[in-house]
C-alpha cells in the first residue's frame, strides 16, 4: 500500500471536487470531502476494475448510496481513466452526463442511480446476491451516510444481508456527524451506531476514515471475513481538508464561490501529504 | 376452467424456471398467497424471502437486475406498488429489468377490506417512464404473458387477482404485448375492459344484445404501452367507449384511454372504476355496490346509446 501516493491522489480528488462545484454553482462539498480518502483507497488500491472495460462482469462494484456526494465519485472515475477529466466541469449543466446525482443510464460508469437516500444498500445487497449466484469473485462496496441511516429501508437491508450471509458485501458508513440542517445528534441521534449494526449480526469495524492504512486494513479484514457482511463505521470529518468547511452543516449542500474555491484549493495544495 | 391469475402465474413461473436460470424470485412473506411458493419449492437457491420489508425487496430486485438477473418481485399489489419511491428510483430510473408483480389487485379480493385492496397501483406504475403495465384477464393469458415477460427487456408491472377468473380466451391463445384483443365484434358501443372484469364486460355485451345493441368487447391486457389503434378504431366504428376496471377511477386504464381519445379529438369515453375507499364483503356484492358489475356496464353503455 503506497500511502504517500494515495494521499496525493486524495488531495487531487478534493481539489477536483472544489473546482467542479464552484463551476457548477451548486452541489454538496461536505460529504464529498469526508468520503474522499475511502473512495481513494477503493478505486486506487483495493477494487478490481477495468476502466477500459467498464462492464467487465467480474469487476468489483461500488454503490454510492449517498448519491449527493457523487462529485467525489466522478473525480475518482475520471482520474482512473473512465472518461476525460475536462468533462468534470460540465457537472450539473444541461446535456451533461454528470447529473447532480448519479444516473447510470446517462453515465454507465456508475453502478446505480442513487440520490433518494436509503436505497443504495438494498441495491448493493441485490448485486451481491446475484454475483454470488453466478459464482463471480466480485465484491460489492456500498457507501452510506449517517443521515440516511435515519431511513427505515437501511435497516430493512441491514436485517436482510446477514440472513443471506453475503460476505461479498462491505458497507462504509461515512460517519461525518453532520447532515443538511444540523448535527446528526440533534436531528436524529444514531448512537450507539456500531452497537446497532452488531445487534443486526454484521461484522463491525470502527476506524478513522481519513487514515489510509486503517482503511486498507479494514478492507483486508472484511475480505477475510466469511459468513456475514462487514460494515466499516468510518469516523470522518464533514468538509475534511478545507478548514472553513469542516464540521459545518452550512457546507452540506452549498457550492463555494470563486473566491472561496480559490482559498480552498490553496489550502488543500499547501497541506503536506 | 376458472382459475386465479396468481395461481396461473405461480405455475408458469415454476415451469419456466428450469429453462431460464436468469430468473430469480423475491417475495415478502406472502409466497403462499402470491403462489411464488411453487417456484420456491423447485428452485430454493433462486428464491429470496425478504420478509415484510417491501421497500428493501424492490431495491434488492433492482440490484439483482443490474447484475444480470431477471427478478420477479412479488407481493400484494397494494404493498409492492405502494413502494412507489423505491420503484421510480431504483427500478425505473435505473431501467432495471425487474418485473414488479402485484397479486390480490382490486376490490375483487373481497373480505380483507380496503387495506389489502390495490386501487391506485396502475395510476402509480404507469406514471413512471418506461414502466410497462400488464394485467391479464384469465389463466391462459397470464401463462402466455409470463412466458413473454421472462424475455421482455425493461421494467414491468404485472397485476394479478386473488379471485378465480373465468376463461375469456381460447386455449391456443397467443399473447401480443401492447395489443388489445377484440373478443367480440359489434357496431354500437365498445366495452374496453382489463383484468378480471373482462368477464363482466362480456356478460354486459350479452345483456346489451338482448336489448338490441351490438357491443364490441376489447380486452386491454397491456395498459402501457396502450394500443391506441384499437381505441381510435373503436371510436370510429362505434358510438363511444365504456372502460371497465377494478381500480380507482383516477389514473387507471380508463384515464389512459380518455387521454388517448382526447389527444386524437375523437369520440366519447365513459369510465367505470372504483370511486371511494372500498370495504369488506363478498366480491360479487362489492362489484354491485361499487359499480363494477355487468348491470352497471350496461347502464353506462346505454348513456352512450341514447
Amino acid at each position: 500500500m503506497d500511502i504517500p501516493r494515495l494521499k496525493a491522489i486524495a488531495r487531487e480528488l478534493r481539489v477536483d471536487v472544489i473546482r467542479m462545484l464552484a463551476e457548477a454553482g451548486s452541489g454538496h462539498p461536505g460529504g464529498s470531502l469526508s468520503a474522499a480518502d475511502i473512495v481513494t483507497v477503493l478505486f486506487f488500491h483495493k477494487m478490481r476494475h477495468r476502466p477500459a472495460e467498464p462492464d467487465w462482469p467480474d469487476r468489483d462494484r461500488f454503490v454510492l448510496s449517498k448519491g449527493h456526494c457523487v462529485p467525489i465519485l466522478y473525480a475518482a472515475l475520471a482520474k482512473t481513466g473512465y472518461f476525460p477529466s475536462e468533462e468534470l466541469l460540465t457537472l450539473r449543466k444541461l446535456n451533461s452526463r454528470l447529473q447532480g446525482h448519479p444516473d447510470r443510464v446517462r453515465f454507465p460508469y456508475v453502478e446505480a442511480a442513487t440520490g433518494s437516500l436509503g436505497q443504495g444498500l438494498s441495491l448493493a445487497l441485490g448485486m451481491a446476491l446475484a454475483l454470488r449466484l453466478d459464482k463471480r469473485p466480485s465484491r460489492v462496496y456500498c457507501m452510506i451516510s449517517d443521515g440516511e441511516s435515519e431511513s427505515g429501508q437501511v435497516w430493512e437491508a441491514a436485517l436482510a444481508a446477514p440472513k443471506f450471509k453475503t460476505d461479498n458485501l462491505t458497507v462504509f458508513l461515512d460517519y461525518n456527524k453532520v447532515q443538511l440542517s444540523g448535527h446528526v445528534k440533534n436531528i436524529m441521534d444514531l448512537d450507539p451506531l456500531p452497537e446497532k449494526w452488531r445487534a443486526f449480526r454484521w461484522h463491525v469495524l470502527e476506524i478513522d476514515g481519513h487514515d489510509m492504512a486503517a482503511i486498507g486494513d479494514a478492507l483486508r479484514e472484511a475480505e477475510a471475513t466469511t459468513g456475514r457482511p462487514t460494515v466499516i463505521v468510518a469516523h470522518t470529518v464533514k468538509g475534511k481538508g478545507v478548514s472553513f468547511m469542516e464540521d459545518k452543516w452550512e457546507w452540506h449542500g452549498k457550492a463555494p464561490n470563486r473566491e472561496e474555491a480559490e482559498r480552498a484549493v490553496q489550502e488543500l495544495l499547501a497541506h503536506p501529504v | 376452467m376458472a382459475k386465479a391469475s396468481r395461481l396461473a402465474f405461480g405455475e408458469a413461473l415454476a415451469r419456466l424456471g428450469g429453462e431460464h436460470p436468469e430468473v430469480v424470485v423475491l417475495d415478502a412473506d406472502l409466497s403462499k398467497s402470491t403462489m411464488t411458493d411453487l417456484f420456491a419449492r423447485k428452485y430454493p437457491e433462486r428464491f429470496f424471502d425478504l420478509g415484510i420489508a417491501e421497500g428493501n425487496m424492490v431495491g434488492v430486485a433492482a440490484g439483482m437486475a443490474l447484475a444480470g438477473k431477471v427478478p420477479f418481485c412479488c407481493s400484494f399489489a397494494c404493498f409492492v406498488a405502494g413502494r412507489f419511491e423505491q420503484i421510480r428510483m431504483s427500478v425505473g430510473y435505473n431501467r432495471a429489468n425487474v418485473r414488479i408483480v402485484g397479486t390480490h389487485a382490486g376490490i375483487g379480493i373481497g373480505e380483507d377490506g380496503y387495506s389489502q385492496m390495490a386501487t391506485e397501483d396502475i395510476a402509480c406504475m404507469r406514471s413512471i417512464p418506461n414502466m410497462a403495465v400488464v394485467q391479464p384477464a384469465d389463466a391462459v393469458e397470464t401463462e402466455r404473458a409470463v412466458e413473454y415477460l421472462v424475455r421482455h427487456r425493461g421494467p414491468v408491472f404485472l397485476r394479478l387477482t386473488r379471485q378465480k377468473l373465468e376463461d375469456v380466451n381460447p386455449p391456443d391463445y397467443r399473447f401480443e404485448f401492447g395489443r388489445g384483443v377484440i373478443l367480440k365484434e359489434g357496431g354500437d358501443v365498445t366495452l374496453l375492459a382489463t383484468g378480471g372484469v373482462v368477464w363482466e364486460a362480456l356478460k354486459a355485451a350479452e345483456a346489451l344484445a338482448a336489448r338490441g345493441f351490438a357491443a364490441r368487447v376489447v380486452n386491454i391486457h397491456t395498459i402501457k404501452p396502450l394500443d391506441e389503434d384499437v381505441i381510435l378504431d373503436s371510436l370510429r366504428r362505434t358510438r363511444g367507449i365504456v372502460t371497465v376496471e377494478d381500480h380507482g377511477i383516477h389514473g387507471g386504464m380508463g384515464s389512459a384511454v380518455a387521454e388517448a381519445a382526447a389527444q386524437a379529438g375523437a369520440g366519447f369515453v365513459r369510465r367505470i372504476g372504483v370511486r371511494d375507499f372500498a370495504e369488506s364483503g363478498d366480491p360479487a356484492g362489492l362489484y354491485r355496490k361499487y359499480g363494477l358489475s355487468a348491470e352497471h356496464i350496461v347502464a353506462e353503455a346505454e348513456k352512450l346509446l341514447r
